[in-house]
């Protein structure tokens, strides 16, 4: 495993979890180290565990064994709100919004917590600038501005992913993890999608589950691929483009 | 409150603050309009039922938190207020009429604080089910301990007895009125304030989808139990209130009546707006005194217009009342209204119909008679189980068709406003 | 003290295997449907009922048989034009109309029948006392319920361990999401449990209606003590409810027959202090906190476990 800039600790280090549900493991040792700053993509067939992996990290589910770095802090075994809190944002495969509350609300919830505002019963949450530019900021960036004051639930399924995708990097967190953003998106649609993470994420750590492998190969500065919740392989995409038992296992699959 | 949009033209701030200035103003002004004994006292329950009625709407409509116990907040709040209120007249405190309602609150709330972190743990059924079992606990519990509870009598006070304010005694049930609308108005600016903070949001966020509130660094466990806190508080001012009204405190306040009628009230109303459970506690308060002269079996229709709003319009009546929103800034109401109009006689007959077979079955034994629009009829008759039948199913299946044309009438017509531009 | 034992212990299992007959049901119900059913214990009610107006006209033995049918049927009746129209609202609005159905229950039970409790006698042929343990007769009849219901406890293990539906049923209590699967006849089968689960609780009712009191409020009386038996063993957890139920109905039959108060064991308390919190739980008797003791141990097991006893899933 090379990834862990020099004099800085590694954004996301995984090491030796794994993952049981009664007697079948799920995940097993495994190691990842995702750089500051860099863009890493986790593939894999399906069934591989990618989700999985997702929810351990973003302490959605606890690992059986094993430790998750943030940052050089451990995070395995804290909660989902407080690894958030300490700079870790995710999204979620299924669309996973507030459905009832409108898409400015949705956005700026996911405000709240980073701009300090917590449980404040105080406060009128209308009158707070900071929220409000950064809510706007974010509505602009997603092009969702103009859907404002639609309930969350009635938007297209491609306008909730984009959605999905500003709740997510609303808090501003330095490590954003995707879970197939652009999964059911039409051609046209990824395109979008894919400029948009790029230029959302610039300057932060992305890690990004993705079918599509031109979204991957495109994007990503690194690649792991996994593989019976295990990683067989973590490289540039060139090195993951050659590298045989890739082939064999995941693309030669895809080749068919 | 969810849907309301952030940034609003100049006008609906205006309509805003009219709004509520109104309410206010009718408040004032009814007791000079109805000034009657009766009215008064209704008028009083009906403030004290609304207040109840809001603060449990921060729990199922702004928490999504179904609550079965709510009452024990508002009977110790009750309780707290008498205690204190006698304490105020022992002790010569100086702390007037008026301020008791605090007190109540703050019974609500101590309440809230011990029990609340427990309970809050888990939402959904669960929730529901230990808000239940705590429920009894407590009013099973105020029995026992009958130093503060008083036994089956209650804890009595005299409100007459604190020092006064303003000149007011707070004998007459006038001067009660304005205290219960006092109270009514700052409660409800108070809970209106708690949904635009940013805990009220949150509490909206955590109602959709407490799952993804993990995710965007808040504990839902930690906004339900604060959701709960404030609910505690405002259902311990409503019952501060009542404890002022009716210079009594006893278990009943505690019980399960009490916390199926704030249930009632609230879905009823609709708990998706600020102003349903409003509606509802009118209403329901309204029923509540009006049926129980009427009939002996009024909690029986309670119990169906209860069924009726969950199967067919979940959104309460402030939920009816909003879906005409779209339609009528896009000018298509009136396409709708002739299909109303139709319906009004077969539903009515329907309604009726359901009415005669219950008083008929109800006053089987007795044989008192049914006056039903100015028609009396004998329960033990055959020519009123014939007509009972006769509405029932005649009402109901030409009801049907009429109901299946407002249907038809208002897809078209939400269609219609939809390609206007207005969500419907 | 012995003889309280004996009898208390013989009381409390049948109170309990009572509660099993109804809370079985209910956790069946809740797994599979994802509903907690409110008007479970009116259905329970409606089967006293019934079963005493039968036995009025019929004899109570066709009652037996006849009476859990029929609120079987209601049951089915409940589940394919009630909830099955307000399943799209949500789960909060289908608890919300069988809380609204419990309520109308209760209300048209006491139109008919009124609110004092009706005259619903133990069968002629039941009628006696079975034994004589020291120096109380223990009634033939309590025997007879114990039998019926440990009856229905096999024949419930038979259906889930060998038979098809059985396998369903039991799938969909480990695995919840999976009953969406089932495949068409999805909605047949939830009506099924709906209507088998209604009828025990009618079956529960029929025979308990003798020995305790058939009364418009017996559903309110007892539905609270139900769902804390549920929640108690754990949603949706079988062996759960059953260890619940029988812990909950000797505990609480325990408590009734137990007359001592903290003052008979350790002496009154000091007269002039005057009436406080201290003295009313110095002399309450064990016998009076009797109903609040199965909330007791909810909230113990609340702060200590909060799945309950063999609950795995968290709602």
């Amino acid at each position: 495993m090379s990834g862990a800039v020099s004099g800085q600790s590694a954004a996301i280090e995984v090491r030796a979890v794994e993952k049981r549900f009664g007697n079948v493991s799920i995940i097993r040792d495994l190691n990842l180290s995702v750089a500051q700053g860099e863009r890493h993509a986790i593939i894999g067939p399906n069934g591989a565990g990618k989700s999985t992996t997702f929810n351990l990290i973003s302490g959605h589910i606890k690992p059986t064994s094993g430790e998750v770095k943030l940052n050089g802090e451990v995070i395995s075994g804290l909660r989902p709100f407080e690894i958030n809190r300490r700079g870790l944002s995710r999204s979620f495969q299924v669309t996973n919004v507030f459905a009832r509350m409108s898409v400015w609300e949705n956005v700026r919830c996911a405000v709240l917590w980073a701009t300090g505002h917590r449980y404040a019963f105080w406060k009128n949450v209308d009158s707070l600038p900071e929220v409000r530019e950064r809510t706007a900021k974010i509505l602009d960036d997603i092009h969702l501005m103009h859907r404002r004051d639609v309930p969350a639930g009635l938007l297209t399924y491609a306008e909730q992913r984009e959605l999905e995708i500003g709740i997510t990097i609303a808090s501003g967190a330095t490590v954003v993890m995707l879970d197939e953003p652009t999964a059911g998106m039409s051609n046209a649609e990824t395109e979008r999608a894919v400029a948009l993470i790029r230029r959302l994420t610039e300057g932060k750590t992305l890690v990004i589950v993705e079918h599509d492998m031109s979204v991957v190969f495109g994007l990503a500065d690194r690649i792991s691929v996994l593989v019976y919740g295990h990683i067989i392989a973590s490289g540039t995409p060139e090195e993951i483009r050659r590298d045989p038992k890739v082939k064999e296992a995941y693309l030669g699959e895809e080749a068919h | 409150m969810t849907l309301t949009s952030t940034s609003k033209p100049a006008g609906d701030g205006l309509r805003f603050y009219g709004v509520w200035l109104l309410g206010i103003a009718a408040l004032i002004v009814l007791p000079m309009i109805f000034s009657s004994g009766g009215s008064l006292t209704s008028f009083s329950l009906i403030g004290i039922a609304i207040v109840f009625a809001l603060s449990y709407n921060i729990l199922l409509g702004q928490t999504g938190l179904l609550s079965f116990g709510h009452a024990v907040h508002y009977g110790l709040g009750g309780f707290a207020a008498c205690h204190m209120m006698n304490a105020v007249v022992a002790h010569k405190w100086p702390i007037p009429l008026p301020f008791i309602p605090l007190f109540g609150g703050l019974g609500g709330l101590v309440f809230a604080i011990v029990i609340g972190w427990v309970m809050t743990k888990r939402a959904g059924t669960v929730f529901a089910m230990i808000s239940l079992g705590i429920g009894e606990l407590v009013a099973s519990s105020s029995l026992i301990l009958r130093s503060v509870f008083g036994g089956e009598a209650g804890i009595t006070t005299d409100r007459t007895a604190l020092p006064k304010m303003f000149g007011w005694s707070f004998g007459p049930q006038l001067q009660v009125y304005y205290l219960i609308a006092f109270w009514l108005v700052l409660s409800a600016i108070a809970m209106y304030a708690l949904t635009r903070t940013p805990l009220g949001r949150i509490s909206n966020a955590v109602r959709d989808n407490p799952e993804r509130v993990q995710f965007i660094g808040y504990d839902p466990h930690v906004v339900r139990y604060l959701a709960f806190c404030f609910a505690g508080f405002f259902a311990g001012v409503a019952g501060g209130l009542a404890a002022i009204n009716f210079e009594i405190a006893n278990s009943a306040y505690l019980g399960a009546i009490q916390s199926g009628l704030v249930l009632f009230s609230t879905f009823i109303g609709g708990t998706a707006y600020f102003f349903g459970p409003i509606l509802g506690a009118i209403l329901v308060t309204y029923l509540q005194l009006g049926l129980t002269s009427l009939t002996s079996v009024w909690q029986l229709y309670f119990g169906i217009i209860f069924i009726g709003i969950v199967m067919f319009s979940p959104g309460g009546i402030a939920g009816l009342l909003m879906m005409h929103r779209p339609l009528v800034r896009a000018g298509t109401l009136r396409t709708v209204i002739p299909s109303y109009l139709v319906a009004v006689v077969p539903t009515v007959a329907l309604a009726c119909g359901v009415i005669l077979t219950i008083e008929t079955v109800a006053r089987f034994a007795g044989g008192d008679v049914i006056n039903l629009l100015g028609i009396g009829f004998k329960p033990a008759s055959p020519t009123t189980w014939i007509s009972a039948a006769v509405l029932v199913v005649g009402g109901g299946l030409i009801a049907r068709l009429t109901w299946r044309r407002i249907a038809e009438a208002w897809d078209r017509a939400a269609t219609v406003a939809r390609d206007r531009g207005y969500l419907a | 003290m012995l003889e309280l034992i004996v009898i208390s212990t013989l009381n409390g299992v049948l109170f309990g295997m009572l509660l099993f007959l109804l809370s079985s049901g209910l956790t069946v119900i809740f797994s599979m449907m994802g509903v907690l059913n409110f008007a479970h214990a009116s259905f329970y009610m409606l089967g006293a009922f019934f079963g005493f107006q039968l036995t009025k006209w019929i004899g109570f033995w066709p009652a037996l048989v006849l009476a859990p049918l029929l609120v079987g049927a209601i049951g089915m009746a409940v589940e394919r034009y009630g909830l099955r129209n307000t399943h799209k609202h949500g789960h909060v609005a289908e608890l919300l109309l069988t809380f609204g159905l419990a309520f109308a229950i209760e209300e048209v039970v006491s139109m008919i029948w009124g609110k004092s409790p009706v005259d619903y006698r133990v069968p002629a042929l039941l009628d006696f006392p079975a034994f004589t343990i020291f120096s109380t007769n223990y009634p033939a009849y309590k025997l007879f319920m114990l039998a019926v219901s440990i009856v229905i406890f096999v024949g419930l293990l038979i259906v889930l361990k060998r038979t098809r539906v059985g396998l369903i049923v039991q799938a969909a209590l480990t695995h919840p999401h999976m009953v969406g699967h089932l495949g068409h006849n999805v909605g047949r089968v939830f009506m099924a449990v709906f209507g088998v689960g209604s009828a025990l609780a009618g079956l529960a009712g029929v025979i308990a209606g003798p020995a305790l009191v058939t009364q418009s409020d017996m559903a309110a009386a007892l539905g609270p003590i139900l769902f804390v038996v549920i929640v108690f063993g754990g949603l949706g957890s079988l062996p759960g409810a059953f260890i619940a139920s029988l812990v909950i109905g000797l505990v609480q039959t325990f408590a009734v027959a137990l007359d001592g108060s903290l003052a008979s064991a350790f002496g009154p308390l000091d007269p002039s202090a005057g009436p406080s919190v201290l003295t009313d739980i110095w002399n309450v008797t064990i016998a009076q906190v009797a109903p609040i003791v199965p909330y007791l141990l909810l909230v113990i097991i609340l702060i200590v476990r909060p799945m309950g006893l063999m609950g795995t899933r968290e709602s």
